[in-house]
């Protein structure tokens, strides 16, 4: 047979082994078109579905809070300063649900598309990514109910002001999805091993909401909890993202003592954190999406 | 030859593949396991018994799907790909359009490679043509841009320029497959990868598939892996072509050898051990032994006698009957009986049973067939082996052409009186 020509370059190789801390940003920038693509996906087929399924976005935050408002501050008297309670648990679930949404839908990345992921290769972590992206729609939606609410307790006062680090709100939205994202793709990863982790996934954002200070301020568990167990909630850097929303749009008046602690330094800690968190699900996701269709 | 750049090397090419006993799958199943284990009790989920018919290593957990497979592939080349189901080749396929990565070995590549494994992945019910037509191409690894320019042909190719705005979901699943091919076929990739697709479509379409890759091949000079049941296909796109045998390279050369090899066969082809069948229905007796077609070795020809030899097992019967059906590529049921329906009674022997089934004239067109046995006791059927053995059928009429592909599966000696 003819002798492989040494000298001359591959393109490329396929090989069983690759560095750990190879990204390939190259190459999902080469396929950035898919990502649009899949974006465009699934946003026109969210538009196309029945009319209960858009209607859904506006109808689950909407209730979610009522419930939240009837619990925490009407039974376990939560106080909201002079900010309305129901306002005040929309935007802490405005945000969460962004967060949870893209956790959600990316933890299940390999097994939903162990179809497509076994005939073609692209780098699978468009698929996530697009999720990602494509979740910016809904939260679009919710956000917009969240304004009209807004605009509507305002009008009595009950709303507080809007802080100027309101400019900030990118870079908390950027903080969620990316944390959603790392979370969902470590998340993914470990489901093709273990499929009944996905029921666990489900029950765990549940959980967390909890301890992420969606439905009250963190002062309120410094003050009412033992820090044995406030530090749950202290250490969260989630708490921290959505404190800081809230902060961003009411100024902190649903504090008791309303004070200036908006810290930029701390937006700027939790930039790090999910930088840390994406890039090590980034890892993991790599490592996985190699042979994961042998295991499946 | 020698001065042709290679576009594709594979070297030493390996996958492994490890028989389900490691991960149960479930966080359950592992914890159950442990429990099991730390009280000194056997593994609840450890399958005993699995068996893989088609390897070598028998009592190994490590099946190899591909073994030390080297081969170049140069630049305009077409090269088939033909072996067995469970030869190898989707695994070898596989590896190519990096769905996995192998075990051990090297894929080289001077070229972008693109794969046609089963068209159509990806498209949205929701989304109408046009919007498919983006999508498919961009997770084949087009870019928008070049979607666009090669938008017009793709429609016109597969001929759906009134659909192009309705919803995929309204389509006829024919439609579907042509949009599918038209996509991939209008890849620009150095090396095409095409796995089977042809086996779609009603005939024009297919004729036209085929004038494509032909097209692909010949006059645009790109490189073409191709994989393929279908022998016609392969002899008339391909030059060179492999034969995969148990994971193996038993053969790379010119086409037409390569086809010879593989229509002649291993032993198995025309003799095979019925025990531990993998088709046996469930629950049934393993009565059937082992089954020989003609002598074991010779061709079976169209048009002549044929001879079936059945070792049977009937030391708990006291009447038996015995059944045969034939089935093409296609899954059709072309031709059966059993003794039941000539009214023959048979009785077990002492000793050794075999029942020779003798076909008359065998009415079946040149190509592959499967042929499902069934073992009964008088009343109802005890033993029964679906797709038991396949084996290929020869035209040898001296005076006489072998039928088209499309005159069907079937024949019949016919007298033109005039």
């Amino acid at each position: 047979m003819n002798k492989p020509q040494e000298n001359n370059t591959w393109l490329f190789e396929i090989s069983p082994k690759s560095s750990l801390f190879d990204f390939k940003f190259k190459e999902i920038w080469r396929y950035r078109d898919l990502l649009l693509l899949f974006v465009r996906r699934d946003v026109v087929t969210l538009y196309k579905q029945t009319v209960l399924g858009p209607l859904w976005y506006l109808i689950q935050p909407l209730l979610t809070s009522v419930i939240f408002t009837l619990v925490f501050n009407g039974i376990a008297d939560i106080s909201t300063g002079t900010v309305n309670a129901f306002l005040f648990n929309l935007a802490g679930i405005t945000i969460w649900n962004y967060f949870a949404e893209c956790l959600k839908a990316t933890s299940d990345t390999f097994k939903k598309n162990e179809n497509i992921f076994g005939k073609v290769y692209f780098p699978r972590v468009i698929m996530p990514l697009s999720i990602t992206v494509s979740n910016l729609l809904k939260l679009g939606i919710q956000i917009c109910i969240f304004i009209a609410f807004y605009v509507y307790f305002s009008l009595s006062d009950k709303a507080g002001s809007v802080s100027m680090y309101i400019l900030w709100t990118p870079v908390i939205i950027f903080i969620m999805g990316l944390l959603g994202l790392g979370l969902g793709m470590i998340i993914s990863s470990m489901v093709t091993k273990y499929r009944d982790l996905t029921f666990l996934v489900q029950f765990g954002i549940q959980l967390f909401m909890y301890v992420s200070a969606v439905m009250y301020p963190i002062a309120i568990v410094q003050e009412k909890l033992p820090s044995y167990v406030s530090w749950i909630v202290e250490y969260n850097p989630l708490a921290h993202v959505i404190e800081s929303f809230r902060y961003m749009v009411f100024s902190g008046a649903y504090m008791e003592n309303p004070t200036n602690d908006f810290s930029i330094l701390n937006i700027l800690l939790m930039l790090g954190i999910s930088f840390i968190v994406f890039l090590f699900g980034l890892i993991i996701f790599n490592r996985t999406e190699r042979n994961f269709i042998d295991t499946v | 030859m020698a001065e042709k750049e290679i576009i594709l090397q594979i070297k030493d090419l390996s996958k492994q593949y490890r028989l389900g006993v490691v991960g149960t799958g479930t966080i359950s199943h592992d914890l159950n396991r442990w429990w099991h284990k730390i009280r000194g009790k056997e593994d609840p989920y450890l399958k005993i018994g699995e068996k893989n018919a088609r390897t070598t290593v028998g009592n190994s957990k490590y099946v190899w799907a591909l073994k030390e497979v080297s081969f170049n592939v140069e630049k305009g080349e077409v090269l088939g790909i033909i072996g067995k189901n469970g030869a190898g080749k989707s695994t070898l396929l596989k590896l190519l359009s990096k769905v996995t990565t192998p075990t051990t070995g090297t894929i080289r590549s001077r070229g972008r490679i693109a794969s046609l494994l089963e068209v159509g992945t990806g498209f949205h019910p929701e989304l109408t043509g046009k919007e498919n037509i983006f999508l498919n191409g961009a997770i084949l690894g087009m870019t928008k841009a070049e979607i666009k320019t090669k938008f017009d042909e793709i429609v016109e190719f597969a001929g759906v320029q009134r659909y192009v705005n309705t919803p995929v979901k309204r389509y006829s699943s024919g439609m579907k497959v042509r949009l599918a091919f038209a996509v991939a076929a209008h890849l620009e990739p150095e090396i095409l990868v095409v796995d089977e697709v042809l086996a779609v479509g009603d005939a024009e379409f297919q004729k036209k598939a085929i004038g494509k890759m032909q097209d692909i091949a010949k006059g645009e000079g790109r490189t073409v892996l191709f994989v393929s049941h279908d022998m016609t296909n392969i002899q008339n796109l391909c030059t060179k072509s492999i034969l995969l045998e148990n994971g193996m390279m038993v053969m790379h050369g010119e086409t037409e050898e390569v086809i010879k090899r593989y229509l002649q066969g291993s032993e198995e082809t025309y003799v095979k051990s019925l025990k531990a069948h993998e088709n046996r229905k469930k629950g049934r007796q393993e009565i059937m032994q082992k089954v020989t077609i003609g002598d074991g070795s010779s061709k079976v020809i169209s048009g002549q006698d044929l001879k079936i030899n059945v070792e049977l097992n009937l030391t708990s019967l006291e009447e038996f009957s015995i059944g045969y059906l034939f089935k093409n590529e296609k899954g059709q049921v072309l031709m059966a009986s059993n003794t039941m329906q000539y009214g023959t009674k048979l009785y077990p022997k002492s000793g050794k049973n075999a029942i020779a089934i003798v076909i008359k004239n065998l009415p079946l067109a040149p190509a592959s067939y499967s042929l499902s046995l069934f073992v009964g006791n008088g009343k109802f059927d005890i033993d029964i082996i679906e797709d038991a053995i396949t084996f290929p059928v020869f035209w040898e009429h001296e005076h006489i052409l072998p039928p088209a592909k499309k005159w069907g599966s079937t024949f019949g000696i016919t007298l033109w009186e005039y």
